[in-house]
């Protein structure tokens, strides 16, 4: 039953990676732009839900719609300033812009605060259930309950509202979608929004799961979530998801094989390996470059 | 007339660095720099070759490379091998470095340079991380916790890298291959179809932009007494990407300004760390946002002059 633990250990993992990754792979779509800062705005959602379960001891739920919703103000607010004037500039001038933000970010709060470790109070308590000889933490189950949970909401938000349409429509042609009347530029921070509130959620679960926060956690998550989004297929949702949990649970193999030190090294060989074989993902179609 | 005018032009920078480098050594025979100003000036060398080297990648051939400091570290940790390991002298581990950099920049460029744009930069984000990664594991060279290496690197040894480096990427740049790297730069299928053989030269460029970062890793590691591969992560590919960037894409001579004016603000900045990198992301965003094409853009300082020139009165094309 060793793999089944370490599957269900995996999968919580994986859909901490997926949740950011949507984020990715939402802003890729309609943008075509690594949006670099967006593991900042992860770490930014787990300070957010720290301060407000420690310092003003709201209960988890409040926390995590106070942290996804400052979330995708800053979210938005990075997009109006940063990316706006730059929708068509070269790639590499965004690129580097995204990085440039995503240093702010990192360099600012740890200006205000200190790059000391902070350490995430316990808000639930440390139950965990027997479920076929395989023990599955509390925490294991908030954090997927609240992860499919959602991913649900977003499905819905994608395919069933006017706005989703809207997303849609611009990230397969943003020119045809703004002749029909839709307005891109709305439409674009609603993309912001929606991708950097998941990633404060996803801030908010990683606190609780790994119980230690600090201003450059974002780095590796944020990489990582960006590999989940390319094994996906970057630009489709559920290749994010399904990237998400295919990179949580070969990590936690690789750990659990006694190779922990290359774990984050088997993230990026799985990235290059896609890369070269399938740069087009899981789920991706190939596509010709036009003249 | 041309050719007359540039090969002047060349001549008087080959006397240029060469007088400079005389009143540099003089400077420090007679004992006026310290450890502290040598130390700077070598630091400073050190970047503007990595800042070179980049420059033919992203510059010149325009293949988005974010994976520079992976071979920074190669060529560190295989020099420190050279001298420390297996007592060789220093000029051996120099070259040791550069070829074995060069080996790694092909085989990371011929796999991820049939990508393209983002997708390249993510690939060789990644190959650095693979290879810090790898130094962090492997405990002939100490893991996590470095290794000790002595100070060897020393004024001559980096002027002499500095002036190969330079020396040898401008004429690339000039020469029928640079062109090529340009065109594939400018418009690559346009460049594939007109017969120039696009993989040939992304992977000849990367191969020798890792070379002189491999011969820059010699140097940095030597310049310390311990390397660690903490030093090698992503945050130093950022640096140099900066220096690159900062100065202007596809202009030489505005990555080495960009290069020593960052580093003497980042000198004066370092017992401030935070706010040398405030100022730093700040600086980045602002450039790329009202000038995204660097401070000199393709231009470089000679062609100033030329304006300059060519304002007073002189024909602008009658070179």
């Amino acid at each position: 039953m060793e793999w089944l633990q370490q599957l269900v250990n995996g999968i919580s993992l994986g859909s901490i990676y997926a949740l950011i990754a949507l984020g990715y792979t939402m802003v890729y779509g309609i943008i075509k732009l690594i949006n670099f800062a967006h593991g900042e705005v992860f770490m930014i959602g787990a300070f957010i839900g720290y301060f407000c379960i420690a310092g003003w001891g709201l209960g988890l739920f409040p926390a995590l719609v106070i942290a996804m919703t400052s979330c995708a103000i800053i979210g938005v607010v990075i997009e109006r300033i940063a990316y706006k004037r730059l929708r068509n500039a070269t790639r590499i001038a965004v690129l580097i812009t995204a990085i440039g933000v995503s240093l702010l970010i990192q360099n600012g709060v740890i200006y205000m605060r200190g790059a000391q470790p902070e350490a995430y109070p316990a808000v639930l308590a440390n139950k965990s259930f027997d479920f076929l000889g395989v023990q599955i933490s509390s925490q294991s189950i908030l954090i997927l309950s609240v992860s499919v949970g959602l991913m649900i909401i977003l499905q819905f938000i994608v395919h069933k509202t006017k706005i989703g349409k809207a997303m849609r429509a611009v990230s397969y042609d943003s020119e045809a979608a703004k002749l029909m009347g839709i307005n891109v530029d709305n439409t674009i921070s609603a993309t912001f929004a929606i991708g950097s509130a998941l990633a404060g959620a996803a801030g908010v679960i990683f606190g609780i799961y790994y119980t230690k926060i600090d201003p450059l956690m974002g780095v590796i998550p944020g990489l990582k979530a960006f590999v989940a989004a390319v094994l996906g297929g970057i630009g489709i949702i559920p290749g994010a998801m399904v990237g998400g949990l295919v990179l949580g649970v070969v990590e936690t193999f690789v750990s659990a094989l006694g190779f922990s030190l290359w774990r984050d090294a088997a993230a990026f060989i799985i990235l290059i390996l896609i890369l070269i074989f399938k740069p087009s993902g899981i789920f991706g179609k190939n596509t010709r470059e036009k003249v | 007339m041309k050719k007359l005018k540039k090969s002047k032009q060349f001549w008087i920078f080959i006397s240029s660095s060469i007088a400079a480098y005389a009143i540099v050594q003089a400077l420090i025979m007679v004992g006026i720099l310290d450890d502290f100003y040598i130390n700077t000036i070598v630091f400073m060398s050190i970047n503007i070759m990595l800042a070179v080297s980049l420059h033919l990648v992203i510059g010149i051939t325009g293949q988005f490379s974010l994976g520079h400091a992976g071979f920074l570290a190669v060529g560190a940790y295989v020099s420190a091998i050279v001298t420390m390991k297996l007592n060789l002298p220093f000029p051996v581990a120099i070259l040791a470095a550069g070829v074995m950099a060069t080996i790694a920049g092909l085989i990371i460029g011929i796999p991820s340079l049939r990508l393209r744009g983002d997708y390249l930069a993510i690939a060789t984000l990644g190959f650095a991380e693979i290879i810090r990664i790898i130094f962090l594991n492997i405990e002939y060279v100490g893991g996590a916790a470095g290794m000790q290496v002595d100070h060897l690197t020393n004024w001559t040894y980096t002027f002499i890298c500095l002036f190969a480096t330079i020396v040898i990427i401008v004429n690339f740049t000039n020469s029928r291959h640079g062109r090529a790297c340009i065109s594939i730069r400018e418009n690559e299928i346009a460049a594939d179809a007109m017969g120039i053989n696009t993989t040939y030269y992304k992977v000849l460029a990367f191969a020798i932009g890792a070379f002189f970062a491999g011969i820059a890793g010699a140097l940095y590691a030597h310049n310390f007494y311990i390397i660690q591969p903490v030093n090698f992560g992503f945050l130093k590919s950022i640096d140099i990407l900066i220096y690159v960037v900062l100065g202007g894409l596809g202009s030489l001579s505005g990555a080495i300004v960009a290069t020593i004016l960052l580093t003497i603000v980042s000198t004066f900045l370092q017992s401030y760390p935070e706010t040398r990198m405030i100022i730093y992301s700040l600086v980045l965003i602002i450039v790329m946002l009202y000038r995204p094409k660097g401070l000199m853009g393709t231009m470089e300082i000679t062609d100033y002059f030329k304006l300059w020139r060519g304002s007073k009165g002189g024909s602008k094309h009658g070179q």
